[in-house]
């Protein structure tokens, strides 16, 4: 199977051809909206995070801003700081030079002398980025430069049932023909880690899978917490979701039963084929940001409950089991998996279906996150979120 | 008849229920081409959990054939199982 995308000077294929107006903290999160509101084909988001971080919490965000940066769906980046933050916009430049040689410029505010004239000057930039990147020409690509990111939020009994094996389906497939998956949310590995860690490539694989569920563990234990008390959540269980433990055991399902080749960490460039796992948290923009920040070029996002969240540079791709909830929201929902719960459709021919739909996406065709404009974006801290 | 309930793996301890049930209706699932057939004995609603069989108070409950929990008090067969009687084996064992 082949997609047409956009050749990066990197080497890598995006999906997409959008400049980032990139904010270095949240100091500058709000200059990089207006400055992306007046250019066509820019795209920005809020940054929560950026400053006042200690470092092993600041080196989560840089990774993600710089991962955000490289994403092979950016044909180049404008970086906006306000000048005195922690992740200073020298140092976020440095990282993505280490992981790209895509076009980037940046600025702070204090530097510029304040908003206007940073808007001014960046809105000029942006606009000479978007006409050079506008001149680039798609190009066919086998399916095996695909690295999908896989997600599963407001989940319900059906997401385990159906949504989580089509995706399964289709990962494994995708994975069959040399592409890479990604496996993510190591909150909801919670009592399901020994079928992962079964399906390791190696010992060291092995142990790494165990590794991060048992430092995610620790970090609510040492605040007096235990990680169930926050997952389920209230939707999960209205929907029928009773422990962790079960929303876990359907929550796998996303990989399939292909062997997991590496773990990588959080927004962590993600360098090998097949299915991977990356350390996430369940918090599913967090997450979803986490696998963009990865390389990852498509996310296929399933919901019992519904959701209508997407990701500022990653096309991503609902898909429900629950056919009420489809049925109650069209307007978000890509894909409707529920006639294997009372038509007799079988998950492979779903994971067809599902797979054509990813490769169709990948080659232009919008999702709705995208057409009504989501981008809400969180980033994991040293301190998780659930 | 037609089912109104899935099991995952034979070997579980629940099925959940694809329509949403009333106490006394029958519960109809497939379970290795075989259709089996019992009466709910609570209100359940669409695709929450019923117990397949007795489960007494503080054992493991399965469902994908692996542990979700244990029985916070005894469970009739034919019963909603949720937060009202399971819980995480972690919580029930006060870990």
């Amino acid at each position: 199977m082949k997609f047409y995308g956009y050749r990066r000077p990197d080497g890598r294929v995006g999906v997409r051809n959008k400049i980032l107006i990139l904010p270095a903290s949240m100091c500058s999160s709000d200059v990089c909206r207006i400055v992306a509101s007046r250019v066509e084909g820019a795209v920005s988001f809020n940054n929560q995070v950026g400053c006042a971080q200690v470092p092993s919490d600041a080196k989560l965000a840089m990774s993600m801003m710089s991962g955000m940066a490289a994403n092979p769906n950016i044909y180049g980046t404008i970086l906006i700081g306000l000048g005195c933050e922690t992740c200073q916009v020298a140092d976020i430049a440095a990282i993505i030079h280490q992981r790209t040689n895509k076009p980037l410029r940046m600025m702070t505010i204090q530097g510029e002398g304040g908003t206007l004239r940073t808007v001014e000057k960046a809105v000029r930039w942006a606009k000479e980025m978007v006409k050079e990147s506008s001149m680039l020409q798609k190009e066919e690509f086998p399916i095996s430069e695909l690295v999908l990111a896989t997600e599963c939020g407001g989940s319900d009994p059906t997401s385990g049932l159906v949504a989580n094996p089509v995706i399964g389906n289709m990962s494994d497939k995708l994975v069959g023909m040399g592409g890479t998956s990604i496996l993510s949310e190591t909150t909801e590995f919670v009592g399901a880690e020994h079928i992962l860690a079964a399906r390791a490539k190696d010992e060291r694989v092995h142990q790494r899978i165990l590794d991060i569920v048992a430092r995610y563990e620790r970090h609510f234990v040492v605040n007096g917490e235990n990680v169930r008390d926050g997952n389920p959540t209230p939707g999960n269980k209205d929907g029928g979701l009773t422990t962790l433990e079960e929303k876990s055991l359907g929550c796998i399902h996303k990989g399939g039963e292909s062997i997991i080749q590496e773990v990588f960490d959080y927004g962590e460039q993600v360098t090998c084929k097949g299915l991977v796992i990356m350390d996430t948290p369940g918090n599913d923009s967090s997450s979803l940001a986490g696998m963009a920040a990865g390389g990852a070029q498509v996310a296929v996002f399933s919901t019992g409950r519904g959701t209508a969240l997407g990701n500022a540079i990653m096309p991503t791709i609902k898909i429900t089991a629950n056919r009420e909830t489809y049925q109650n929201m069209s307007d978000d929902i890509d894909f409707d998996a529920s006639g294997a719960i009372f038509d007799g459709v079988s998950i492979d021919q779903l994971g067809d279906d599902l797979l054509k739909l990813v490769v169709d996406t990948a080659s232009g065709r919008f999702t709705n996150a995208e057409i009504l404009g989501y981008n809400e974006t969180s980033t994991m801290r040293a301190c998780n979120f659930v | 008849m037609k089912s109104n309930a899935l099991i995952i793996t034979p070997n579980d301890d629940v099925v959940v229920a694809i329509t949403a049930l009333k106490a006394g209706d029958e519960v109809t699932y497939m379970c290795q081409d075989k259709q089996e057939s019992f009466s709910a004995v609570t209100d359940v609603p669409r695709y929450h959990k019923i117990a397949v069989h007795d489960i007494p108070c503080g054992s493991v409950v399965k469902k994908y054939n692996q542990i979700i929990g244990a029985a916070t008090k005894d469970i009739r067969k034919g019963e909603h199982v949720h937060v009202h009687n399971l819980d995480s084996l972690n919580k029930v064992q006060g870990k």
